[in-house]
């Protein structure tokens, strides 16, 4: 499915953030905490590439660099060989928790980037039929999120994203409140969303499992700073099995095994 | 796929519902809620039938009771000195309000949004609200005289800093994740104000509406006691003067339904606008 043509490139991108001196600390002298060392990464167009690490090696910051919602020390983020700094109708955010404006509706909440685009009210409600169908919450458009469930919130948060017709999709562990059925059920059909739509995705999970089964390769990140520690690549074919049936097969084990070292020893040598 | 996934969640929704329906078991059943009413129907019944035969007791210079100020009232009403009075405080009221909402939601969002301006503001904001300014009246009679300019002058510093200062904290507690979505959608500043800030802050401003309505009433009130010349405040003052106790419980009472409709009606107005945020006081 991903062909070679790079769609997004992450070029030795840099961020620290500024700490507060805490409380009773002589020297009041600001301290930087790095939090990403230099990252470097592509993504080819059409593949899913998860980030994954453990808590503090910065994913959700460098997903939301790219989103453009934090800016970047040094480094550069690329979508199609351009550039990018703001937030741009290029790339979709799906955030951690759903975040839906409690105000709209669900298809107003997937209205709501055709609405600052200005579309016509016609050509929104086209799309956010669409949509709503693709995410399979047509029957729910006219309920209020706080009439959905986590799972059908995270859904239109989806569809949200897509309705702008991205050309990446940003994922920022967008499963993770969710409870284990529910999530699983989400995996399935945002693989089934992505044999549709084919869009290019990067996506934040501290889950193994959920990055090997959604992912074609996966950035293992290191932390304090953080940093590429491994890009591994995930062969199986789609349309994939379901996630039961993967977890048996060697390779997948063999991945799993090798990820959750990375991660263990890199934590070993923070601590 | 599609099929089988909804259905699990349907299980799920399902599920929860019927949790929540144990909870409700908890509470009492919705009958008794009629029985809530006849309590306090009796209850109403037994205040005021207690009020008729001990008020019949004292002098009426100093007390009435339920009958007679029912009387008072037919009178009032008949020849048309209540329904003056009534038109004279809605009239100051209603522009009062009117002027303290705008002020007030207007400066409001303003000193939720810039730091700068709530800097420059907060200190008399605090001290202006703080004050009984009911205690001000005098000075306001001085400068605009005993005419309409100072009821209404009265009436509008009195409600405009609930709506201020609720206004400004639902603009300072827009979550900043819903600030983010709109970011992350590239939404200019403008928008972000319309579509996320106005929305989100749409519920304090009703609750800094409801609660300005209680003190432009007790403004209003105030103003013509010491202007003395048309309202229901003028009409309690000269009944007092005169000393007849039943008359001048007739706009007390007004004042009083007054209070209660107007109040009730914002209520129903903030549950309206924000279906999502429940009963949380």
């Amino acid at each position: 499915m991903a062909s070679d043509s790079i769609k997004l490139s992450v070029r030795n991108v840099q961020k620290a953030f500024r700490l507060r001196p805490s409380l009773g600390e002589k020297d009041d002298k600001e301290r930087l905490l790095q939090v990403l060392g230099g990252i470097s990464f592509d993504v080819r167009q059409g593949e899913i590439v998860s980030l994954i690490g453990e808590s503090g090696c910065g994913k959700t910051t460098l997903l939301r660099i790219v989103q453009g919602l934090i800016r970047l020390d040094a480094g550069s983020i690329l979508v199609d060989d351009v550039p990018v700094t703001a937030p741009g109708r290029d790339r979709g955010f799906v955030f951690q928790q759903a975040t839906l404006l409690p105000w709209r509706t669900a298809r107003q909440n997937v209205e709501f980037g055709l609405e600052l685009q200005g579309l016509s009210k016609a050509d929104r409600q086209t799309r956010s039929t669409e949509l709503l169908e693709l995410v399979g919450l047509a029957h729910a458009a006219e309920q209020y999120p706080h009439e959905l469930s986590g799972g059908m919130q995270q859904r239109i948060g989806l569809a949200r994203a897509l309705a702008i017709n991205p050309a990446i999709l940003l994922m920022d562990e967008p499963f993770s409140a969710l409870d284990a059925q529910t999530r699983e059920v989400l995996q399935v059909e945002l693989m089934r969303i992505h044999e549709k739509t084919a869009k290019t995705t990067l996506f934040v999970t501290h889950d193994l499992d959920e990055a090997i089964y959604l992912s074609d390769r996966v950035v293992v990140l290191a932390a304090k700073p953080g940093r590429v520690k491994k890009i591994i690549d995930v062969p199986f074919k789609h349309p994939r099995p379901e996630l039961a049936e993967l977890r048996i097969d060697p390779v997948f084990q063999e991945i799993r095994r090798e990820m959750w070292t990375l991660i263990r020893t890199s934590t070993q040598v923070a601590a | 796929m599609t099929g089988v996934t909804q259905a699990t969640e349907v299980r799920k929704t399902g599920a929860g519902e019927s949790a929540e329906a144990v909870v409700e078991d908890l509470t009492p059943p919705p009958r008794s809620r009629s029985k809530v009413w006849i309590v306090r129907l009796i209850s109403i019944v037994c205040v005021i039938g207690a009020w008729e035969i001990f008020g019949r007791q004292v002098n009426p210079l100093f007390m009435s009771y339920p009958l007679a100020i029912l009387k008072a009232g037919a009178v009032l009403v008949a020849n048309g000195e209540l329904f003056e009075a009534l038109k004279s405080s809605l009239w100051t009221l209603v522009v009062g309000f009117t002027l303290a909402s705008t002020i007030g939601i207007t400066i409001g969002l303003a000193i939720g949004r810039y730091r700068y301006v709530d800097a420059a503001t907060d200190w008399i904001v605090n001290a202006l609200y703080a004050t009984p300014l009911i205690a001000i009246i005098p000075l306001v009679i001085l400068w605009f005289g005993l005419g309409d300019g100072a009821k209404l002058f009265i009436v509008t510093i009195l409600a405009v800093f609930p709506v201020l200062i609720n206004t400004a904290s639902g603009v300072r507690n827009v979550p900043s994740a819903l600030i983010d979505v709109g970011n992350a959608f590239a939404a200019n500043e403008r928008q972000v104000f319309m579509k996320i800030i106005l929305p989100a802050v749409l519920p304090y401003i009703m609750t800094g509406l409801r609660l300005g309505i209680g003190r432009s009433i007790i403004g209003m009130v105030a103003a013509e006691f010491f202007t003395a010349i048309t309202g229901l405040g003028a009409l309690i003052v000269k009944y007092g003067n005169q000393y007849d106790t039943a008359s001048m419980f007739v706009p007390i009472f007004i004042l009083m339904f007054l209070g209660i409709t107007l109040t009730s009606i914002v209520r129903k107005l903030e549950e309206m606008f924000a279906p999502w945020r429940g009963t949380d006081e």
